[in-house]
C-alpha cells in the first residue's frame, strides 16, 4: 500500500514492491539508433570501429595504439574463414610492442590477446578491462543499451 | 614684380604668398608631439590637402583671370595685327602664355607650394611609422633583455631528475640581442641558442635544455629541446585534460599531444583523495598512492603509469606521435592570434589546437584569509595530491580537526576523518551555514537523514554555523560563531567551494561567464575557432539542460572527451549527460544525474532496503572500483564474491533505504537521484534526455525497479 507525504515542495511516496508490480505506463522516446549526438559503441553505425569506446580503455591511445589498431582493423574487416587468420603479423607486432610495456600491459593478457579479438565484438567490457587494468578509470559513461544493441 | 595694370595678377601674387604661409602655419602646428596612430598622421595629410585644395579655390578664378587676359591680350594684338587670329585661340592656353615672367612665377609658387606639402607630409607619416616600430621592438625586447640576464650559457647542462621550474630559468639560452625588426614575433625569446631560428613554428627545435622530466629518466646528453610546436596542447593537467588526450589519441592516429600542468604530478583522479585513500590499510598509502577496489583490485590513482607518456624533447620526432607532460610549467599568457601560448619561464609553445581544462583553485573563507599567518598554517584548503599528504600527516598528530562545510567535499572528508577517529580518538567537528549535509543538493528529509549518517561515523555535525571569526590562542585556534557559540580546535579543513581558474581570459580575450564562473563555451565546447575548454573551467551550454557549469569527476571525463573528439573534428555538442556519485561510508550511497538542487520541487519514491542495497555489494556485484566505471561494463555474470552483509548498524529510522528521487523544474524532471539503488543510471539518463512532463512520476519511478537489486 503506497502511501504520500508532502513536506514543502517536497512530495515523498513509499511504495510497496507489488504497487510497482504493474508494467510502467510511463512514456518514453524511442531512441534513434543513428542519432549523431549519442555516444556509440565499438561498433559505428557505419560498421566502422569507435577507437573512442570507453570500452577499449586505453588500447587504442597509448604507445602500442598503432599496433592495436592495425590488428584490430585487420582482424574486424577480415573475411576469412577463420577470422583474423591473415592478421597474425598485426597481433604479433601488437604483442611485441606490449611486451615493451609490462607496466601497462601486464603479462597476464597473453592468452587473453588470441581470444581478444572474438570476445571483443560481443561483450567489451570485462576482457578489455582485465587486459589493461591500469587503463580504465578514465571511460565512464557510456550506455550500455547501445552496447548490447551493437 | 611690376605693378602691372592688371590688378589681378597682382593679387595673384599677394595671394600665392598668403597661401604658402597659412600651409607653413598648418603644418607646423601638426608638428606637436603625436601619437603614433594612422589616424593622427592622416588627419594632418587631409588638414594640409584641405588647405592645398582651398587655396587652389582661391587662386583658380585668378588663374582664370589671369587666363582670359592673356588671351584678351592676343586677340587685342591679333586683332590689331590682323594676321594671327585664326592661330589665337587653345594652342596659347596649352603653351607659355605670352604674359612671360609673371605667370611663370605663379605656377612655380604654386608648384613648390604643393610639392612642399606633399614632401612634409611623407616625412611627417615616415617619422611616426618609424618611431612607432621603434618602441613596439623596445617593448618586446625588454623580456629578453631579462631572460639574457637569467641564463647560463648557450651550452646544455645534463639534466637531472624531476626539477622544479626555477632551475629551467637557469638553463635557458641567451637571445641574440633584439633587432629593431618591426615584427616583434621573429624576434621571440629564448628560441635560439646556435642558428637563430625565425619561425616560432619550427618542428626541429633548437637544442635547449629544460631540466624537467616527468617520467624520472636521465637523458645522458645535450637533450633536444622543449617542443615549440605542439600541434595539440593542453593546458591543465587532470582529468579532463587526460580524457581529452586519450581521446585525441584514439581519433588521430599518431597524434602529438602535449599536456602542460603547473602540478608537479602525472595526470590523476580525486575522487580517491577523499574517499578511497583514507581507507586504505596500508601505512606508506601517501606514497604509493595506491588504494585498494571494493573488488579487492588494487590500483594506483594516476591514470597511467610515466611509461605510458613520451616525454616533451621526444614529442616531435615520435614516429607514432604520443602524449607528453610537462610538468611544475604554468601558461601565463596566451596569444590566440598568433596561436600560442607562453609559460612561466618565458618559454613559448605555439599550437593548431588548444584545450583549457585548468580546473579550478579551491575557495577560502574571507575570515580565514584575514585571519593571519598563525591560523593560516594551521588551514588546509583540499584539492590535490599534497594537500592529502599533508592532511594526512596532521590528522595523525592532532587531537582535534575540523572541517567547514557542508557540500560533497566536506561530509566526504568528514566521514573519512571520522572513521580514522575510532582508532586514534581524534575529535572530528563539521560544520556548515545549512541545516544538514548537502543541505545544497539533497532535499530536507534526505539532508536530515544524512546528517544523521554522518553523525554515526564518529563526526560531530554543528549546522547552521557561520563561522565569524578565527583566532590563535595557545597553540589552538578559536572558531567563534555568529550564534555566540565557540569551538576549539588544531586544525580546519576549508571545503566552502571551487574558485574556476580564469587566468588566461584577459590576454586570450575569452569570455568569462558571470553566473556560473568559467570559461564561456557554446554546446562544442568551443570557446573560439581552435581553442575548447572542459572540466571544472568550463561554462557551457547544455542542449537539455540550459547553460551550466559541472564541478563532477564523470563530468570532466565526458567533457575531456567531447572536447578531444571536437578537436579531431567531430563537432559533437554536449548530449551524454555526466553522472555523478558519493559515498558516505560503506552503508549509504547514491548515484546523480543532471541539475540536483535541492531548491527545486523534488519527488521521492522510496521502498525498504535491505542489506543487498549497499554501495559495497554494489560495486562487488560488478566488479569494478569506481562507481562511475561500472557504467561502461557490461555486469559481468563471472562477478565477484557474494555481497557481505552489512556491517552492524542501526537501521535509520525513516524508510529511506532506496528509491528514486526527482527533481523537476517547469514539471519536467532535470535531475535525479538514485538512493541506494545502483546500476540504473542509464534509464534516468534517458528520462533527463527526453525532457519530457510526467503525469505520474510513481509511474516513472516502476522503471527503475527499486525493490530489486
Amino acid at each position: 500500500m503506497s502511501y504520500c507525504r508532502q513536506e514543502g515542495k517536497d512530495r515523498i511516496i513509499f511504495v510497496t514492491k507489488e504497487d510497482h508490480e504493474a508494467p510502467s505506463n510511463a512514456e518514453l522516446i524511442a531512441d534513434d539508433p543513428h542519432d549523431p549526438y549519442e555516444e556509440q559503441g565499438l561498433i559505428l553505425p557505419n560498421g566502422d570501429i569507435n577507437w573512442n569506446c570507453p570500452c577499449l580503455g586505453g588500447m587504442a591511445s597509448g604507445p602500442c595504439g598503432s599496433q592495436f589498431k592495425e590488428a584490430f582493423s585487420c582482424f574486424h574487416y577480415s573475411k576469412e574463414e577463420v577470422k583474423g587468420s591473415e592478421c597474425i603479423d598485426h597481433f604479433r607486432n601488437m604483442q611485441e610492442c606490449m611486451q615493451r610495456y609490462p607496466e601497462l600491459y601486464p603479462q597476464e593478457e597473453d592468452k587473453e590477446s588470441s581470444n581478444q579479438p572474438q570476445e571483443k565484438s560481443a561483450s567489451d567490457s570485462t576482457e578489455g578491462h582485465s587486459l589493461s587494468p591500469q587503463t580504465d578509470p578514465v571511460p565512464v559513461s557510456s550506455p550500455t543499451e547501445n552496447q548490447t544493441a551493437t | 614684380m611690376t605693378s602691372r595694370p592688371v590688378s589681378g595678377l597682382v593679387l595673384q601674387r599677394d595671394v600665392g604668398v598668403d597661401v604658402v604661409w597659412d600651409l607653413a602655419r598648418a603644418g607646423s602646428s601638426r608638428a606637436a608631439p603625436r601619437r603614433p596612430d594612422g589616424l593622427g598622421e592622416s588627419r594632418a595629410v587631409a588638414a594640409i590637402m584641405l588647405k592645398c585644395r582651398s587655396a587652389w579655390g582661391k587662386l583658380a578664378p585668378f588663374a582664370r583671370g589671369a587666363a582670359t587676359l592673356q588671351r584678351q591680350n592676343v586677340t587685342r594684338t591679333g586683332l590689331t595685327n590682323g594676321r594671327t587670329t585664326a592661330r589665337v585661340p587653345a594652342a596659347h592656353m596649352a603653351t607659355w602664355p605670352a604674359g612671360g615672367g609673371q605667370n611663370h612665377l605663379y605656377v612655380l609658387l604654386v608648384g613648390a607650394t604643393c610639392v612642399g606639402g606633399a614632401i612634409y607630409a611623407y616625412r611627417t607619416v615616415k617619422g611616426d611609422q618609424r618611431r612607432y616600430q621603434e618602441r613596439i621592438a623596445e617593448i618586446s625586447s625588454r623580456p629578453h633583455r631579462r631572460a639574457k640576464e637569467a641564463t647560463a650559457g648557450l651550452h646544455a647542462e645534463p639534466p637531472a631528475q624531476e626539477v622544479v621550474a626555477t632551475a629551467v630559468a637557469e638553463s635557458e639560452a641567451p637571445v641574440d640581442p633584439p633587432s629593431e625588426e618591426p615584427d616583434a614575433r621573429s624576434a621571440a625569446p629564448s628560441e635560439t641558442t646556435q642558428p637563430p631560428q625565425d619561425e616560432p613554428a619550427a618542428e626541429e627545435a633548437p637544442a635547449e635544455t629544460l631540466a624537467e622530466e616527468a617520467a624520472g629518466r636521465d637523458s645522458a646528453q645535450p637533450s633536444p629541446a622543449l617542443p615549440w610546436h605542439a600541434p595539440y596542447l593542453l593546458i591543465g593537467g587532470g582529468t579532463a585534460s587526460f580524457a581529452a588526450a586519450r581521446s585525441i589519441r584514439a581519433r588521430d592516429p599518431g597524434a602529438r599531444v602535449l599536456i602542460v600542468t603547473d602540478e608537479a604530478d602525472l595526470p590523476y583522479m580525486r575522487p580517491p583523495l577523499s574517499k578511497e585513500l583514507w581507507f586504505s590499510d596500508d601505512p606508506a598509502v601517501t606514497d604509493t598512492l595506491r588504494f585498494k577496489q571494493w573488488n579487492g583490485k588494487e590500483r594506483s590513482i594516476y591514470f597511467q603509469p610515466s611509461s605510458f607518456y613520451i616525454t616533451p624533447e621526444e614529442l616531435s620526432n615520435a614516429e607514432n606521435g604520443g602524449v607528453a607532460v610537462l610538468t611544475s610549467k604554468k601558461v601565463v599568457h596566451m596569444d590566440v592570434r598568433g596561436n600560442k601560448v607562453k609559460l612561466d619561464d618565458d618559454a613559448e609553445i605555439s599550437y593548431d589546437k588548444c584545450l583549457i581544462a585548468t580546473g579550478g583553485v579551491p575557495r577560502n573563507l574571507q575570515v580565514l584569509d584575514r585571519a593571519g599567518d598563525e591560523v593560516k598554517s594551521r588551514t588546509t584548503l583540499f584539492r590535490k595530491i599534497d594537500d592529502f599528504r599533508s592532511l594526512d600527516k596532521v590528522s595523525r598528530n592532532i587531537k582535534s580537526i575540523t572541517v567547514i562545510g557542508g557540500g560533497f567535499l566536506g561530509s566526504e572528508l568528514a566521514c573519512a576523518l571520522g572513521r580514522r577517529s575510532q582508532d586514534s580518538g581524534l575529535e572530528v567537528i563539521q560544520m556548515f551555514p545549512e541545516k544538514g549535509n548537502m543541505g545544497k543538493v539533497l532535499p530536507e528529509y534526505l539532508s536530515n537523514w544524512t546528517t544523521e549518517k554522518v553523525k554515526t561515523e564518529g563526526v560531530k555535525v554543528i549546522s547552521e554555523a557561520l563561522v565569524k571569526s578565527v583566532t590563535c590562542k595557545d597553540d589552538q585556534l578559536e572558531i567563534k560563531l555568529k550564534d555566540g557559540r565557540l569551538v576549539k580546535t588544531d586544525h580546519i579543513v576549508a571545503a566552502v567551494g571551487l574558485e574556476p581558474n580564469v587566468d588566461l581570459a584577459k590576454s586570450a580575450g575569452l569570455e568569462v561567464d558571470s553566473d556560473f564562473g568559467g570559461y564561456r563555451v557554446n554546446a562544442e565546447l568551443q570557446a573560439r575557432s581552435n581553442i575548447w575548454v572542459a572540466g571544472d573551467a568550463a561554462c557551457f551550454y547544455d542542449i537539455r539542460l540550459g547553460r551550466r557549469r559541472v564541478e563532477h569527476h564523470d563530468h570532466a571525463v565526458v567533457s575531456g572527451r567531447l572536447a578531444g573528439e571536437n578537436m579531431t573534428g567531430a563537432n559533437k555538442p554536449y548530449w551524454h549527460q555526466s553522472m555523478f556519485w558519493s559515498d558516505l561510508g560503506p552503508d549509504v550511497g547514491y548515484e546523480a544525474i543532471g541539475i540536483v538542487d535541492s531548491s527545486l520541487p523534488t519527488v521521492g519514491v522510496f521502498a525498504k532496503a535491505t542489506a543487498k542495497d549497499t554501495p559495497k555489494a554494489a560495486t562487488e556485484k560488478s566488479g569494478t572500483g569506481i562507481r562511475s566505471e561500472s557504467e561502461t561494463e557490461d555486469v559481468a555474470s563471472s562477478a565477484a564474491a557474494p555481497p557481505t552483509p552489512a556491517p552492524a548498524v542501526a537501521a535509520p529510522k525513516d524508510d529511506y533505504g532506496k528509491g528514486v528521487v526527482f527533481y523537476l523544474r517547469d514539471k519536467v524532471v532535470v535531475g535525479i537521484i538514485l538512493w541506494n539503488v545502483f546500476n540504473r543510471m542509464p534509464i534516468a539518463r534517458k528520462i533527463i534526455k527526453d525532457g519530457e512532463e510526467h503525469a505520474d512520476l510513481n509511474e516513472v519511478a516502476k522503471l527503475f525497479n527499486i525493490h530489486e537489486d
